[in-house]
């Protein structure tokens, strides 16, 4: 057993155990994005960030990937965390400021008006959720990150429909931003048949059917 | 489909050179990529198939490095450094004159297939700046004036574009001994020469090579006859100055020079075979 301090509370968790599972045992709200149970912890989102450490070698460092070490100082929401937190969620804001889930992030952190950033209307937040869904849990491995810096997309290589998609919507059903982004209008393209296999997401968020797909596909969903 | 069954083969070949090995995914890639000049789907699909990666994975790493093309390119590639010395010496309009000289944007190919233009963030060159690099060939301070010469000696072929003005001196060293070979008492086009021994059909004597890289002017104990192969040594340790290549133009064997401050120039060993090639490392001059 791993003995630790997280907000000046102590807590024993088994080794492997990250710093995320460990606050969450004591019931410390920590926000988190790319995380899933289920998915290998990936670290992308960094809205999970705490503080370890004291004094000057203090630092910021994603919760979800560092595992708990004896003795580590943790804290959850001192002022540089809460600061970077902050900065995090207006530049999610900022390049995809339609998504459900980033929005309700920033509404639940509070005190978020506006942010300093160019605003852009991207579809992807390149958390990697779907990748890894699709990799880990639908044994697939159809979509993946293509390009490097800005150029970094997610999608299948060359752009055309895989062969060894199933079209079974698990990407699509844990992404966080790509409501948007289905594209069975372009059957070519398409990596998921969410809306064949799935009730449109917008009747479990909204309790009303507000569909995404424009133009109409004639999926006949909504004549149900 | 017709080619696509040699590819295939060609392609299952290099995957079995690799096999075995640690991280091997890139080595294999470059080895496809030097054998097709770009990265064929086929052949990325032949690679998935056969070591178990999956697809997805080897196409993340062919568009992550961009020595990695997944696009046909043309028989001579040109790049221009637009790394913050070049750029602020003036790269920008050296890569828009050659724009507009080959009529294609960064990343693409003429539709002759003869030129591929791309950008690099730098070539470690930098007091040479700004440099365009053709086929692995280093032109230095260029400006968008001399883009058109460029461009028109690629075309005529090797042979005039090696002749190009684009001299800088250089100073080098015996790769054995790593004794300096300049000789400060001895210039040659102005600058000091390289000095070496020689050999070719029983005579023995010394050599001096002009430190200009790009100019071919010598002067010697004894006259060598034209396409004449010559034995040269180190004046230190005496030591052949001989390398494992060999000229791709003539077969002479190449004789190797370190370039002082980092870096490996080639030269032929050949009487009259313009062939010498430079090789920075990256590695500023």
């Amino acid at each position: 057993m791993i003995n630790l301090t997280i907000n000046g509370l102590s807590v024993s968790v088994e080794e492997g155990t990250t710093i995320l599972e460990a606050a969450q045992q004591l019931g410390f709200p920590i926000p988190t994005l790319c995380h899933m149970e289920g998915l290998t912890p990936y670290g992308a989102c960094r809205l999970c960030v705490v503080e370890i450490g004291e004094g000057p070698r203090a630092k910021l460092v994603s919760s979800c990937t560092y595992p708990a070490q004896e003795g580590l100082k943790v804290r959850t929401a001192s002022q540089r965390v809460l600061r970077a937190r902050k900065m995090i969620l207006q530049l999610m804001l900022a390049s995809c400021p339609q998504s459900k889930t980033v929005q309700d992030l920033a509404s639940k952190f509070g005190g978020i008006q506006g942010h300093p950033f160019r605003q852009e209307y991207e579809d992807c937040l390149l958390c990697g959720l779907c990748v890894r869904m699709c990799k880990e849990q639908m044994m697939s491995g159809a979509i993946g990150f293509r390009g490097r810096g800005k150029d970094r997309s997610i999608g299948t290589p060359f752009d055309i429909r895989s062969d060894i998609c199933r079209t079974c919507g698990g990407c699509m059903y844990v992404c966080p931003a790509c409501q948007l982004r289905c594209t069975y209008n372009e059957p070519e393209k398409a990596v998921c048949g969410g809306c064949q296999n799935l009730p449109p997401p917008c009747m479990e968020k909204f309790d009303d059917m507000s569909c995404y797909m424009d133009p109409c596909v004639a999926c006949e969903i909504c004549k149900e | 489909m017709l080619v696509a069954k040699p590819m295939s083969v060609d392609v299952s070949k290099i995957v079995r050179s690799h096999e075995g090995k640690r991280g091997k995914l890139i080595s294999l890639l470059q080895d496809i990529q030097s054998r097709y000049n770009y990265l064929p789907r086929e052949a990325l699909e032949v690679v998935a198939e056969q070591t178990g990666i999956p697809l997805v994975d080897i196409y993340g790493v062919a568009t992550f490095y961009r020595s990695f093309s997944l696009t046909p390119r043309g028989s001579h590639l040109v790049s221009v450094c637009l790394g913050t010395a070049c750029h602020v010496r003036g790269g920008r309009e050296v890569a828009e004159e050659l724009e507009r000289q080959l009529q294609i944007k960064p990343g693409q190919t003429t539709t002759d297939n003869e030129f591929t233009l791309e950008t690099v963030n730098c070539l470690g060159a930098c007091a040479l700046g700004p440099i365009v690099v053709l086929d692995g060939r280093y032109f230095s301070k260029v400006s968008p004036a001399r883009v058109k010469q460029i461009i028109k000696s690629a075309r005529a072929g090797k042979e005039e574009h090696t002749a190009d003005g684009h001299v800088f001196p250089v100073k080098v060293s015996c790769p054995r001994c790593n004794h300096s070979l300049m000789d400060f008492s001895h210039q040659i086009d102005g600058h000091s020469s390289v000095r070496m021994t020689m050999a070719f059909g029983g005579k023995h004597g010394w050599l001096r090579l002009s430190s200009l890289y790009g100019s071919f002017n010598l002067e010697s104990e004894y006259d060598i006859p034209l396409d004449t192969v010559v034995n040269l040594f180190c004046p230190h340790c005496h030591a052949e100055l001989i390398s494992a290549n060999v000229c791709p133009l003539c077969g002479a064997p190449m004789v190797p020079m370190l370039v002082i401050g980092g870096g490996m120039v080639q030269i032929c060993a050949r009487r009259g075979c313009k062939e010498h090639r430079l090789d920075l490392n990256g590695v500023n001059v």
